[in-house]
């Protein structure tokens, strides 16, 4: 594997009496494209949203870049400008242009000036094909475009690596691959990514490796290859016989 | 009719509704800073913060407006002598109840501004926050750059009210001595007759002040209201 770039060792998180994640171990490498995959519960979204401390945790540590998570205030405002976010419900800010939602990262985090932040962010809305909607607001467009915009915004901070949580869920059947086309993209062009899904055709066609977990553990991981067509655990086997029967 | 002719002709009433309106401007400003602060404590991340936030808003909206205006007045201006106006002034008296009327005005609609604007922060969704903080915002920034303008959106309409209701409230100031609307009603309730003419007066003034801040604020909320 190449240099390690997120580093989570032993993290434990419990909600109330639920210990979401349990012992998690997972190494992600710079340029690697990691899949979390697994039954609703699992702790794959918890376990995204801790990479960027959107999730505290109780033990354990997470590194991005050799840094350790930093607590609240400037440093972990400064950490979370590197690692990019995809929601799974967009949040655009609901109050500003497309060309203001991608541009207020770089001008307020980054002191970047105006005018060079709005032609980046016109060629990374070009690059994601929404670049005709830039003057509109993010109600006025279709929740696949919301998507493409969302990840303009994470792109125009120039992070190290991108998380997505389940970011085609919230999506109609005919946007998913619009959302997807970019994110395959943005796989080819190097970008180290974590991504929660449960579509299979893209972990195929651009992921390094998949994670399953269940129960907060993870379970098995492997090429999206073996994992797919050779399932070495009883859990992932029962689980892919219920997402692929269909 | 010609008894309202007479009252106007005698009487400055729009001298007096003057008045009315310099208490709910400067009064109104004031609520509108202090009330922003108080909203910011109490949705703070920091405990101390919100118990002081939540404690003023309490205490402020559960004590009567007449009771804080005679503790501005009385206590704080003639027992503790703070003056906002030199004791050499010519109008020292005056300024000064104006002023401390205005302090206390704002004082006590700052926390109903405050809690129009906590549930305006109720309208934004949690996911704003977390994108705002996922793309490296400070707490600060996220507040200023995405909730607070959203929040002020989704508040509008209750602000609205608050603003109409600070408007009426400034009659109370006439019992620390500010000559405003009501004041001057009193008197000429006093020197004429507490006839139908006089009520009619100061009711369509209250109205004719009162009337466009509603339709206004009604017009504002729809055509700045964020489109989810």
């Amino acid at each position: 594997m190449s240099e390690p770039l997120v580093v989570l060792e032993r993290v434990n998180k419990h909600f109330g009496d639920l210990h979401v994640l349990r012992d998690i171990d997972l190494t992600v490498g710079r340029g690697e494209v990691v899949v979390l995959i697994g039954p609703s519960g699992s702790g794959k979204s918890t376990l995204c949203r801790t990479i960027n401390r959107l999730e505290t945790i109780e033990s354990g540590s997470i590194t991005v870049d050799g840094k350790a998570l930093p607590e609240e205030g400037k440093e972990l405002a400064a950490l979370r400008a590197d690692v990019g976010m995809v929601f799974q419900s967009f949040n655009l800010f609901a109050h500003k242009t497309i060309l203001e939602n991608v541009t207020l990262g770089p001008v307020k985090v980054r002191g970047t000036k105006k005018a060079d932040a709005e032609k980046r962010a016109m060629e990374l809305l070009e690059r994601v094909g929404v670049a005709h909607q830039a003057e509109k607001y993010p109600a006025q467009l279709s929740g696949g475009q919301q998507q493409r915009v969302a990840i303009a915004r994470s792109l125009a901070m120039d992070p190290k690596v991108m998380l997505f949580d389940e970011p085609t869920s919230a999506l109609d059947p005919e946007m998913i691959n619009e959302v997807l086309d970019v994110m395959v993209e943005l796989a080819r062009s190097g970008m180290t990514m974590i991504v929660v899904t449960h579509e299979m055709g893209f972990a195929r066609k651009a992921a390094n490796r998949v994670v399953f977990l269940s129960d907060g553990q993870v379970v098995e991981e492997g090429t999206p290859e073996e994992f797919f067509t050779n399932a070495r655990s009883e859990r992932a086997r029962d689980f892919l016989g219920k997402i692929l029967t269909h | 009719m010609g008894e309202i002719g007479d009252i106007l002709a005698k009487y400055d009433v729009l001298a007096a509704f003057g008045m009315t309106v310099y208490l709910t401007v400067f009064s109104a400003v004031g609520a509108l800073l202090l009330g922003t602060v108080l909203a910011i404590m109490r949705v703070s991340p920091v405990g101390v913060l919100r118990s002081l936030g939540a404690f003023y808003v309490n205490t402020v909206r559960n004590t009567p407006l007449t009771l804080i205006l005679v503790f501005c007045s009385l206590g704080v201006f003639f027992i503790l002598q703070l003056n906002l106006e030199p004791a050499s002034s010519p109008t020292f008296l005056r300024d000064n109840a104006i002023r401390w009327a205005i302090v206390g005005l704002a004082a006590y609609h700052a926390a109903f501004v405050c809690e129009a604007l906590r549930s305006g922060v109720n309208t934004v969704p949690a996911g704003q926050a977390e994108a705002a903080r996922s793309i490296g915002l400070t707490f600060g920034q996220s507040l200023r750059e995405v909730i607070l303008p959203q929040a002020f959106r989704g508040a509008i309409a209750p602000l609205g009210s608050v603003l109409i209701a600070l408007t009426k409230n400034t009659t109370v100031a006439s019992i620390v001595s500010v000559s405003e609307a009501s004041a001057l009603m009193k008197v000429i309730i006093e020197n004429e007759t507490a006839g139908t003419a006089v009520f009619l007066v100061f009711a369509i003034g209250f109205v004719v002040l009162t009337l466009p801040v509603g339709m206004l604020f009604t017009t504002l909320s729809r055509r700045l209201a964020v489109k989810r």
